[in-house]
C-alpha cells in the first residue's frame, strides 16, 4: 500500500523510467510469444534492411534482429539482476558485519578489498574469464565479486554512521546479537542509499557484460546478448548499415529507464522535498 | 523617539506536506535604540524564524507571506536582496546558537571577525584587527592579543560562543539578533556568555532581540519580554512587571517550571546497596584516565544524581556501569554479585535488570521500527512473550506511560519529542528493570514537557519501586528529583550525600559555583552574583 502511494506521487520522470523498464521486462518475459522467428534460427540474408518480415531487418548472419533483440533482453537482465543481488548480498552483508564488528576483522577486510579495486576490474574480470572459461555461471560469479567490493566500501560507510547511532547502542545493551543489529537496526536505516546503488550497480554490470562480450568474453554466441550483438555487427556501421544501432539503442534505453528511476529513489532517500 | 524597528502584522509560512502552514501569525513588535527585547516560548513556538525575520532574512522553505518590518525609516521588504545584504552583518547582525557549527573550522578567529567588515568596505583588515582585539577584551576573553589568531577547535565552548558575539559587533550593528546563544552551554559558562553580552549591549547601547526558551535566562538581560506559542503572541510586557505579575495561564506554567519536588517515597535510606561501584577508574586511550577512583552506591527506590559540567565524565560512568567501557580498575557489584566488566560477559539476566534512556530521544529509537517492535522487543528478547500476550502488555505499559492504545501503531517520526522520550522509558520498563539509568534524559526537552517527564519517572518509581541513576547538569532537575547527589569534576567525586546535606551550606567550593549558577527567575540575579563573585575575589 506505502509503495502504490509512493508509485501515485512519484514525478513523472520516475514513471517514464518504470514505464521504459516494464517494456524491457514484458519483452523478455514474453520473447517466445512475441519473437516471430527462433533465437538462432537462419531467416534471410545478412544485413537487410527492415521489411515486414523482418522488422529491424537481419544480423551479420541472416538472424532476425527482432527476435534476437528480444531473447537478448531475456539473457541481459537476467544476468546483470542475478550478479547484481549475489554481489550486494555478499558486499552488504560483510560492510555490515566490518562496521558492526570493528577491529582487526574490519582492517583486514578492508585491506582485501582495497586490494581487489586496485586491479582495473576490466583486465581483472578478463583475467580471471580466461582463466576459469566462459560459462554463464562463471560470468555472474566473478562479476559480482568484483562489484560487491563497492557495495562494501557503501554499505560499510552507511552502517557506520547508523551503527554509533543510540538505537543500537540500546540493542547491544539488551543483549541482541549480531544478525539482529544488522537486519532489524542497522538494514532498515540504510535501505534508501542502498536501494539507490542498487539500480546504478544494475546498469554499470549490464554495461560491463556488454562489454565483455563486446571483447568476446562475455556470453558465448550463438546466445543473444546486446552487447555482443553490438560486437557482431559492429562492422556494418562502415557500411552505413543501422544493424548495430538497435543492440546499442536498446542497452541505452534501459540505463536511461533505470536512472531515471534511481534519481527518483536518491531523492527520497535525500529527504528532499520540492518546492512549488 | 522613534523606534528603531518596527514590526507589524507579520505572517510567516513554511512548507511542508505539500501546503504553506503558518509558522508566524500576524505578529507585531517594536524595538527601541538600545533596548533588549526578549523571545521566548517553546520549540516550534516560531521564535528563532520571527528573529531572523527582523533581518527580512527567512531560512530555506519558509516565505514572508505578508506584514511590514520597518528598521530605521526603511521597509525591509520592499528592499531589493542586494540591498537587504548590505544591511545585514553590518546594522542588524546574528549570533547562532551552537558557535562551534557556526564558525568556519579552517579559519582562525579573527579572519572570520574581519570578514563582515572588510567585505562592506567599512574599513581595511589592519583596523579590524585592532578593534577585534578591543572587543576582546571587553567580552573578557583571556589573552585577547592573541585569542584571534586561534582556530576555532582552540578555544573552549564559552570562549567561542563569546568570539562569535565579538564577530556579530564588528560593525557596530544597531541590533544583534541572539537565537538561544547559551543553550548549549553548562551553567558555569552560560553566566560568563551572559555577562558578555550584557556588558557589550550596554556598552555600545546596541539593541537587541534574545531568543531563548529559558525564562530564567531572559529575565536577566531583556528589558521587555513577548511570549510565543504556535505562532502567536500569548503575552508580551516589560520583564519586571511580567515576572512579577503574569496574566496568561501558559507565561504563568512558565513561571512555575522547576518547581515541583518530589516526595519522599519512604525508601529506607538504612537498606543495603543494590549497586556498588568501587574504586573504579576508566580511560579511552589508557593514557589519559577519564574516571578516577570512583566510589558511589545506589539504594533501591532510591534516585542518586550524578552532576557535573560536560567532560566532567558522568557519561563515561554510565558507560561503565553498563558494560560498553571495561573499567581500568575497580568493581561494578550489583545485589552482592560483582558484575563482568565487558558487555559480551554479562548474562541476559544481568542486562534486563539495568536499562538506559538516552538524551536525544530521537536518535534513541530506531526510526524504522513501530512502537509495537520498540516496546515489544525486550519483552520477546527477555520474557519469551509472544502474540496476544505481548500485545497486551505493551498496552499496559503504554498506559503506564499516559499514552493511549493507538499510538502502537506509530512510527518515531510521528511522535513529539515528549512522547518518544515516554516511548523510551516505557521500553526501559518493558524489562522490569532495577536500575534505570537516565542520561541527561530532559535536557533536549521543552522545560513544560520536561517536567512532565521528570514526574511520570518519580510516579513510576513510586509504582514499580525501580532506582534512578540519574546523570545531568541541571541542578534544577536535581533538587526536583534527587534522593542522594554526587557532583563530579574532571572524572573525579568532589562531594557526594544526601540531597539535604550538599543543598545546604556549606557547600564545596565547586558545588557552591554550580548551584550559585543557575539562573533564577529573578531580573538583579546576574548582577547580584557577578557582583558576589567579584567580592570574593
Amino acid at each position: 500500500m506505502a509503495f502504490l502511494r509512493l508509485l501515485r506521487e512519484s514525478p513523472l520522470s520516475a514513471r517514464i523510467g518504470i514505464g521504459m523498464i516494464l517494456v524491457t521486462i514484458l519483452a523478455a518475459l514474453l520473447a517466445p510469444v512475441i519473437s516471430p522467428y527462433g533465437e538462432t534460427e537462419i531467416v534471410g540474408d545478412v544485413w537487410t534492411p527492415s521489411s515486414s518480415a523482418n522488422w529491424l531487418g537481419t544480423d551479420q548472419v541472416g538472424r532476425d534482429l527482432f527476435t534476437r533483440l528480444v531473447y537478448g533482453a531475456r539473457n541481459t537482465i537476467a544476468i546483470a539482476f542475478a550478479t547484481t543481488m549475489l554481489s550486494f548480498m555478499i558486499g552488504t552483508v560483510f560492510g555490515f558485519l566490518a562496521a558492526t564488528l570493528k577491529g582487526w576483522f574490519d582492517l583486514s577486510l578492508s585491506r582485501v578489498v582495497d586490494i581487489l579495486m586496485a586491479f582495473p576490474t576490466l583486465i581483472f574480470a578478463l583475467m580471471v574469464l580466461s582463466v576459469v572459461g566462459t560459462s554463464i555461471p562463471a560470468l555472474i560469479v566473478v562479476i559480482a565479486l568484483l562489484d560487491c567490493t563497492r557495495v562494501y566500501r557503501l554499505s560499510r560507510a552507511v552502517a557506520m554512521d547508523i551503527e554509533v547511532m543510540e538505537f543500537v547502542e540500546a540493542a547491544r545493551l539488551r543483549g541482541e546479537r549480531i544478525w539482529w543489529l544488522m537486519r532489524q537496526e542497522i538494514l532498515p536505516n540504510a535501505m534508501p542509499p542502498l536501494v539507490a546503488e542498487f539500480g546504478l550497480r544494475f546498469c554499470f554490470v549490464f554495461l560491463f557484460i556488454a562489454a565483455l562480450s563486446f571483447l568476446g568474453l562475455g556470453i558465448q554466441p550463438p546466445t543473444a546478448d546486446w552487447g555482443g550483438m553490438v560486437r557482431e555487427n559492429a562492422g556494418a556501421i562502415t557500411f552505413g548499415i543501422l544493424t548495430p544501432l538497435w543492440p546499442a539503442g536498446a542497452i541505452a534505453f534501459l540505463t536511461v529507464g533505470v536512472n531515471l528511476v534511481v534519481d527518483w529513489f536518491l531523492h527520497i532517500a535525500s529527504g528532499l522535498k520540492d518546492y512549488e | 523617539m522613534e523606534p528603531l524597528l518596527v514590526v507589524k502584522d507579520l505572517f510567516i509560512e513554511g512548507y511542508s506536506d505539500d501546503q504553506w502552514n503558518p509558522i508566524v501569525n500576524g505578529i507585531s513588535f517594536s524595538l527601541k535604540k538600545g533596548e533588549v527585547i526578549g523571545l521566548i516560548g517553546e520549540s516550534g513556538a516560531g521564535k528563532s524564524t520571527l528573529g531572523l525575520a527582523a533581518m527580512a532574512y527567512t531560512r530555506q522553505g519558509c516565505r514572508i507571506s505578508s506584514g511590514s518590518i520597518v528598521f530605521d525609516g526603511m521597509a525591509l521588504l520592499d528592499m531589493s536582496p542586494e540591498e537587504q545584504r548590505k544591511i545585514r552583518g553590518t546594522r542588524i547582525a546574528y549570533v547562532a546558537q551552537s558557535a562551534a557549527a557556526s564558525f568556519n573550522p579552517a579559519h582562525r578567529l579573527i579572519n572570520q571577525y574581519a570578514e563582515t567588515p572588510v567585505q562592506h568596505g567599512i574599513m581595511d583588515f589592519s583596523t579590524a584587527e585592532k578593534q577585534a582585539v578591543d572587543i576582546y577584551r571587553q567580552l573578557l576573553l583571556p589573552d585577547p592579543e592573541n585569542i584571534g589568531y586561534r582556530y576555532p577547535h582552540q578555544v573552549s565552548g564559552g570562549q567561542l560562543q563569546r568570539a562569535m558575539v565579538a564577530m556579530a559587533m564588528a560593525c557596530r550593528p544597531d541590533i544583534i539578533v541572539f537565537d538561544e546563544p547559551t543553550t548549549a552551554l553548562d551553567v558555569t559558562t552560560q553566566i560568563e556568555v551572559l555577562a558578555a553580552i550584557k556588558r557589550i549591549t550596554d556598552q555600545f547601547g546596541t539593541a537587541a532581540i534574545y531568543i531563548t526558551h529559558d525564562l530564567a535566562v531572559v529575565a536577566q538581560i531583556a528589558d521587555r519580554i513577548m511570549v510565543l506559542r504556535y505562532g502567536n503572541m500569548v503575552e508580551e510586557n516589560d520583564a519586571r512587571q511580567m515576572l512579577d505579575n503574569p496574566k496568561e495561564a501558559y507565561t504563568q506554567q512558565l513561571l512555575a517550571v522547576r518547581t515541583y519536588r518530589k516526595e519522599d517515597n519512604g525508601a529506607a535510606s538504612g537498606q543495603q546497596p543494590m549497586l556498588k561501584v568501587e574504586d573504579v577508574s576508566a580511560s579511552y586511550n589508557d593514557k589519559e584516565m577519564v574516571l578516577e577512583n570512583i566510589d558511589l552506591s545506589i539504594k533501591r527506590r532510591r534516585t542518586v544524581a550524578l552532576v557535573g559540567e560536560s567532560g566532567s565524565g558522568k557519561s563515561t560512568l554510565a558507560r561503565v556501569i553498563t558494560g560498553l567501557l571495561p573499567p581500568i580498575e575497580g568493581r561494578i557489584v550489583f545485589n552482592d554479585t560483582e558484575l563482568p566488566p565487558a558487555l559480551k560477559y554479562r548474562d541476559r539476566e544481568d542486562l534486563r535488570k539495568m536499562q538506559m534512556i538516552y538524551q536525544m530521544p530521537d536518535t534513541a529509537l530506531n526510526p524504522r521500527h513501530k512502537v509495537r517492535s520498540i516496546i515489544g522487543r525486550p519483552l520477546s528478547f527477555y520474557f519469551g512473550m509472544n502474540g496476544a500476550e505481548r500485545e497486551k502488555r505493551i498496552l499496559e505499559l503504554l498506559d503506564m506511560i499516559e499514552l493511549s492504545a493507538e499510538y502502537i501503531e506509530r512510527l518515531p517520526g510521528e511522535l513529539s519529542g515528549g512522547e518518544k522520550q515516554r516511548i523510551c522509558i516505557a521500553r526501559a520498563l518493558a524489562a522490569q528493570p532495577e536500575l534505570i539509568i537516565c542520561d541527561e534524559v530532559t535536557s533536549a526537552l521543552d522545560q513544560l514537557v520536561a517536567e512532565e517527564i521528570l514526574k511520570l519517572l518519580q510516579r513510576l518509581q513510586n509504582e514499580l519501586g525501580v532506582s534512578y541513576l540519574f546523570i545531568t547538569h541541571d541542578l534544577a532537575t536535581v533538587k526536583a528529583i534527587a534522593d542522594e547527589i554526587v557532583v563530579m569534576l574532571q572524572g573525579r567525586i568532589v562531594e557526594q550525600g544526601e540531597k539535604e546535606k550538599i543543598l545546604a551550606p556549606p557547600h564545596h567550593e565547586y558545588t557552591e559555583l554550580l548551584l550559585s549558577s543557575v539562573p533564577e527567575m529573578d531580573p538583579d540575579w546576574l548582577d547580584r552574583v557577578l557582583d558576589a563573585r567579584k567580592d570574593a575575589a
